[in-house]
């Protein structure tokens, strides 16, 4: 069993995964250790396999070939509510939230709650008010301290309040990793910064989170550890403290080969 | 939002800006555009709210025209014109609040229809099976319908473009064209014409039929889990789908149980026409869709209300009855409703430009 210097066992690990469409290779044999309570950030080119493996590890694709070992033991997602039901939540890029859907509604769309005894059961009856305080604890829980009525459409929202609804879904039902697809892409400095607190304060609650991102500002700023993706295969594994944001870009774009 | 920074304080107190008389024009403007603002987003959150103010207008306004309108015989006939359309309009927002259309509203119902009838009639099955037959026919019916949408993946305008025309001829082979009077029916089909009255006001079986499926369908669409994932499938279907609803399998589901509702439309049409014909509800589908459209639930799905839809109905219903109660020629009410229609369309455009 692999571990780290300190000994501790990787929450997530990939081994050689493999990923073909027809004749394009995405991903050629990639490697991948995530550990808990560590923020593990995805950075590479376009086409250099980063979304593909991100979708190999929350279960949209299956691999080729290779292994995926969750908590040390092996297992196969083929399909997103397979990872998802292991505990492997995703927030994607285009944030999947119901606009005119609230707060509430969203953080339980698809695992909504239904009333104890005979409402629940036989009329099928929604605890609204249940999922609401719930929705409250969360929040309130992950110190996001921009959402405050859960009653609120999300469509009234602002991209970051939007980005912290999708968060705070996955932190509530991501029981082992959560995995964020390009955060703050879509958001102002201010909102940006908001989300990378966010971050690090989903692994100060010992959550291990897989943040990938293109801007290397934000991810030096909040990851542990950096894998940097170049063809097809892990480059590199580098950290904030052994190597510069323009390093990490020379070998990301293979101006420079990993020391 | 844009504030504007206090005259006082502004360093370089140019002469106009410091005048307290003269107001900055821009803020007008702003203040303008935020009351515009307010309502918009309090339209947004009730969608039956200008429906219902509407109906509420053209009451008082056909009241006022006309003393006969107000009286309670006038007005339970019009419960009575509205009864079915009103049916037909809760299975139709079901599936506007997907976004998809149906064009073959009104075939469901006579095909349902005239299955009962003649399976109670010619074929002598007791009322109840009779019954029973007309509504898994028109639950059939939906379910080709939702096949149609969620497997071939057809727009549903033209899945059910083509299925108006195949359960239209189908009806009409099925019945050979002959309509079945409500003489030879069983009592328990044409129950839904029956009557009692409440304070001088004559109600129908079939306008409570009618009330029932608005409660259930209302119940189910704000208070289940299937409810919300009608909304998120026709909000956005493909955050549905990440969020771990099953889009394809709550469409279907929307389909059937709208055929299910248009069959029951055609039970209360049996009891308003007391009979059962293969000719009858060539207007259905249109009106429905103008019931559902006019109640505020918006074409582009994930947003509307079923109860705006009863409101809908009953708008067409008290024009129709206003207008020809002032004495209007029956085009003109045509003409108002069409105008009524644009003018929903219309203001639920605004309604989501304002939105984000």
């Amino acid at each position: 069993m692999m571990t780290d210097l300190q000994g501790r066992q990787p929450v997530l690990q990939a081994k050689n995964i493999v990923k073909t469409f027809g004749r394009v290779v995405a991903l050629d044999g990639v490697d991948l250790e995530l550990y808990p309570g560590e923020v593990l950030a995805i950075i590479g080119d376009n086409g250099a396999g980063k979304s593909s493996l991100i979708k190999c590890l929350s279960g949209a694709y299956t691999p080729d070939a290779g292994e995926l070992l969750l908590d040390g033991k092996q297992v196969r997602f083929d399909s997103a509510q397979d990872a998802r039901a292991a505990g492997i939540e995703t927030v994607y890029q285009n944030l999947a939230v119901s606009p005119a859907l609230d707060i509430a509604s969203n953080l339980f769309l698809g695992r909504e709650v239904r009333k104890r005894g005979v409402l629940g059961s036989v009329f099928r009856m929604l605890d609204s008010k249940g999922m609401r305080e719930r929705a409250e604890e969360q929040v309130k829980a992950l110190g996001i301290t921009t959402l405050q009525d859960m009653t609120q459409p999300v469509e009234k929202l602002s991209g970051g309040q939007r980005q912290a609804v999708a968060v705070a879904r996955a932190a509530a039902f991501g029981s082992k990793v959560i995995i964020l697809d390009e955060p703050t892409a879509a958001l102002g400095v201010r909102e940006g910064g908001q989300v990378l607190q966010m971050i690090s304060d989903l692994r100060d609650r010992g959550l291990p989170v897989i943040l990938i991102s293109h801007n290397m500002h934000h991810v030096f700023e909040v990851a542990d550890r950096v894998h940097i993706q170049r063809l097809g295969r892990c480059a590199a594994v580098v950290t904030p403290q052994t190597h510069s944001a323009s390093e990490a870009v020379a070998i990301m774009t293979g101006a420079q080969r990993a020391a | 939002m844009k504030t504007h920074p206090p005259s006082a304080t502004a360093p370089t107190g140019s002469a106009a800006a410091a005048s307290p008389d003269r107001p900055d024009p821009a803020d007008e403007f702003f203040r303008e555009q935020t009351v515009a603002g307010r309502i918009q987003s309090v339209l947004h959150r009730y969608p039956a709210l200008s429906p219902a103010v509407v109906l509420l207008a053209s009451v008082i306004v056909f009241g006022l025209m006309n003393d006969r309108f107000l009286r309670p015989e006038n007005l339970s006939l019009i419960t009575q014109q509205v009864a079915v359309v009103g049916a037909l309009a809760v299975g139709q927002t079901l599936i506007i609040l997907t976004a998809g259309i149906d064009l073959s509203v009104g075939a469901v119902m006579v095909l349902s229809t005239m299955v009962m009838a003649q399976t109670a009639t010619a074929n002598g099955v007791p009322a109840i099976p009779a019954l029973a037959v007309g509504l898994l026919v028109g639950l059939a019916a939906g379910a080709v319908n939702g096949l149609l949408v969620t497997r071939l993946k057809l727009p549903p305008f033209i899945a059910t473009l083509g299925t108006l025309s195949v359960f239209t001829a189908l009806t009409l082979l099925y019945s050979r064209g002959a309509t079945v009077r409500g003489g030879e029916l069983p009592g328990l089909l044409t129950w839904t014409g029956e009557s009692f009255t409440v304070g001088g006001v004559r109600v129908t079986m079939g306008v409570l039929v009618m009330l029932a499926l608005y409660a259930v369908v209302a119940y189910a669409l704000s208070r289940t889990a299937w409810g919300r994932h009608v909304y998120a499938v026709g909000d956005d279907p493909e955050a549905a789908g990440l969020a771990g609803i099953s889009v394809k399998r709550v469409l279907l589901s929307v389909y059937v149980t709208a055929g299910a509702v248009f069959a029951v439309a055609g039970w209360i049409l049996v009891g308003r026409i007391n009979a059962a014909s293969p000719n009858a509800g060539t207007d259905a589908n249109l009106d429905s869709i103008t019931a559902v459209v006019i109640g505020g639930t918006s074409l582009f799905g994930g947003r509307g209300a079923v109860w705006g839809s009863l409101l809908g109905a009953l708008i067409v219903g008290v024009f129709r009855n206003g207008l020809s109660l002032a004495g209007f020629d029956q085009l003109y009410q045509t003409l108002a409703v069409g105008v009524l229609v644009i003018v929903a369309v219309s203001i639920d455009q605004w309604i989501r430009k304002g939105r984000a």
